[in-house]
């Protein structure tokens, strides 16, 4: 199932972020703000570009996803609910003691989950290892990493993008969600880690700058990552932290925090318009 | 014991590596630029396309090699203890143990018979941060023969394993041919006067202590454990109950290593008085392997002045 259809597209992405509302409310945690924020990039992937099969979610070839920003597991367990990997009332379980959806992603438990995440700056490496094991194997499967903006604060984060560039891992693609903020405030204040096109490129990655909203450009940018050969790309895509729900966007309280039932009530009909 | 022809962990682990890569091809190793010192380089010669050096960056190393443990191949990862355990300790519990991902963790130069190189160097903690975490098998071999078997051993086990390696040359313990089994320990001689339990290096120094004391007409017996998690609980407790002295040595901080899972294994089962031999809660220095041996105690000659208190 590719859906190449723009607006079917922005349904799912619509759908998605009602999903990470319900769980985020029904289990009273989770990290509304950074899910929505990446529910746009999520639909593209799961939904229009990559090689996936969820009927088969550990065959070899298949394309992978690394979620290296593992709070927005919200969006991640929508996604692949709504694509079948598991039945939508797991939803439901979000974070509670009897589910298998963890705080934070568990390959393990999660059909569908290509690698457990949530102690940040750790995707990109993983992502190397894979994208290396691909190129070893001669498979032709991409890898896709989703970091954070304020994610990319963390060291290792630049250790393994030396790396992407190092093994010309052309099979790579990595995507900041640049929603320019983090937990105690905005990027600039907490710790500047702009440009971070600029820092990517200079590392040795093909860099594409998007809007990280507007399906089409989502869409293109991974085309034009295909193509490109003998390096690594970087999609630096500006985002809304909270988008599609007025009163979580640009708000860093929405960072980490489960809306009551009047917040919840707006949030749904916000996103159901 | 083979005291002739010493040889240092490492050097077992380096050639079994290469040895083992031939049938193996899902083996790759991974190394952060030290693979001369680690012995990967040996490995890395014969298969060039399966060996990545990941340069001076440990935390992204792991990383990488657990996404290829996602993959099915089976990583080896060599670093110093002090880099891998230490400095890579996060990336070995989220992206590693948590998982459960077939990552071979093969770290050298643990301990202070690292020598020259100083505190920065010597990696005395590990076996403490490696056993608290759960999935994980911590295992610290003492001779050529036994660093061989493991070296292979490991690679038919599904799941993260943290090999402690030397990089002082040590006795050829064991014969070809000694049988061996993850997390069981192997009881060198029946004595009943004391048990000298050890690991890695320190194997060497409880026989040659064993061997003096046999002339004195004390009859101890040496237990050797590779395994330190899983830990051989029946081992330890035959001996506690047999024998009259229970003393552990080890070349790591006597917190949290040998000597208190051998505590944690004794106070549960069989509560008996255990005198634990190694760095105490200090870091180690500069100088020969030798040297630092003697100047903080972890040598035949301590054990045997412990036996006879």
């Amino acid at each position: 199932m590719k859906i190449t259809d723009i607006s079917e597209l922005e349904k799912i992405a619509k759908n998605i972020r009602i999903k990470i509302i319900e769980q985020i409310y029904r289990g009273q945690s989770g990290h509304p703000g950074g899910a929505l924020s990446c529910a746009d990039i999520l639909t593209v992937l799961y939904f229009q570009q990559m090689n996936i099969n969820p009927k088969m979610p550990t065959s070899e070839a298949r394309d992978r996803f690394i979620l290296s920003k593992g709070h927005a597991s919200a969006a991640l367990y929508a996604t692949l609910a709504l694509r079948g990997y598991f039945e939508e009332k797991e939803l439901e379980g979000f974070r509670n003691i009897n589910s298998i959806l963890q705080g934070h992603p568990d390959m393990k438990h999660i059909p569908g989950v290509d690698m457990t995440t949530g102690s940040l700056g750790q995707g990109l490496s993983v992502a190397n290892g894979i994208a290396l094991s691909s190129k070893l194997n001669k498979n032709g499967n991409r890898v896709y990493c989703l970091l954070g903006d304020g994610e990319i604060e963390e060291g290792q984060v630049w250790e393994a993008a030396m790396s992407s560039a190092h093994y010309k891992l052309d099979n790579l693609c990595v995507i900041v969600d640049n929603n320019n903020l983090q937990i105690d405030g905005t990027i600039e204040q907490v710790m500047n880690s702009r440009p971070i096109d600029k820092k990517f490129e200079s590392f040795g990655f093909n860099v594409i700058n998007i809007d990280g909203h507007n399906i089409e450009e989502i869409i293109d940018s991974f085309e034009k990552a295909k193509m490109v050969k003998g390096k690594p790309t970087a999609i630096i895509a500006k985002t809304i932290k909270g988008k599609g729900v007025s009163f979580m966007e640009n708000q860093v309280g929405w960072h980490g925090k489960a809306p009551n039932e009047e917040q919840y009530n707006q949030a749904i009909q916000e996103l159901s318009k | 014991m083979q005291k002739e022809q010493k040889i240092a962990t490492r050097d077992s682990y380096g050639n079994k590596l290469a040895e083992i890569g031939e049938k193996n091809k899902k083996i790759v190793v991974l190394d952060a630029d030290l693979s001369g010192a680690t012995k990967t380089s040996i490995f890395a010669k014969k298969f060039p396309e399966r060996f990545f050096d990941m340069g001076i960056a440990e935390q992204d190393m792991l990383g990488t090699a657990a996404g290829f443990a996602t993959c099915g191949e089976i990583p080896y990862v060599s670093t110093f203890a002090v880099f891998a355990a230490g400095r890579a300790y996060d990336q070995i519990r989220n992206s590693i143990c948590y998982p459960k991902l077939n990552v071979k963790i093969c770290a050298t130069h643990a301990g202070i018979t690292v020598g020259e190189d100083g505190a920065t160097h010597q990696m005395l903690e590990d076996i403490s941060l490696m056993r608290t975490l759960p999935n994980i098998i911590v295992m610290s071999t003492s001779d050529d023969i036994q660093t061989k078997w493991a070296v292979e051993e490991i690679s038919k086990i599904n799941g993260p394993v943290y090999l402690r390696l030397g990089r002082m040359a040590v006795s050829t313990i064991y014969e070809q041919g000694q049988k061996f089994e993850i997390g069981k320990g192997i009881q060198i001689g029946e004595g009943t006067d004391a048990t000298v339990i050890a690991t890695g290096p320190m194997v060497e120094q409880a026989i040659l202590a064993q061997e003096e004391l046999k002339e004195k007409g004390i009859n101890i017996r040496v237990i050797d454990i590779h395994t330190i998690k899983p830990i051989d609980k029946e081992i330890i407790v035959k001996a506690a109950k047999e024998t009259k002295k229970i003393i552990t040595i080890e070349d790591h901080s006597i917190i949290g290593g040998l000597g208190s899972a051998v505590c944690e294994v004794l106070s549960e089962e069989n509560p008996v008085k255990v005198t634990r031999l190694g760095m105490k809660d200090c870091f180690g220095k500069s100088g020969k392997a030798e040297e630092l041996l003697k100047y903080f105690g972890l040598n035949k000659e301590k054990i045997i002045e412990e036996i006879l208190k």
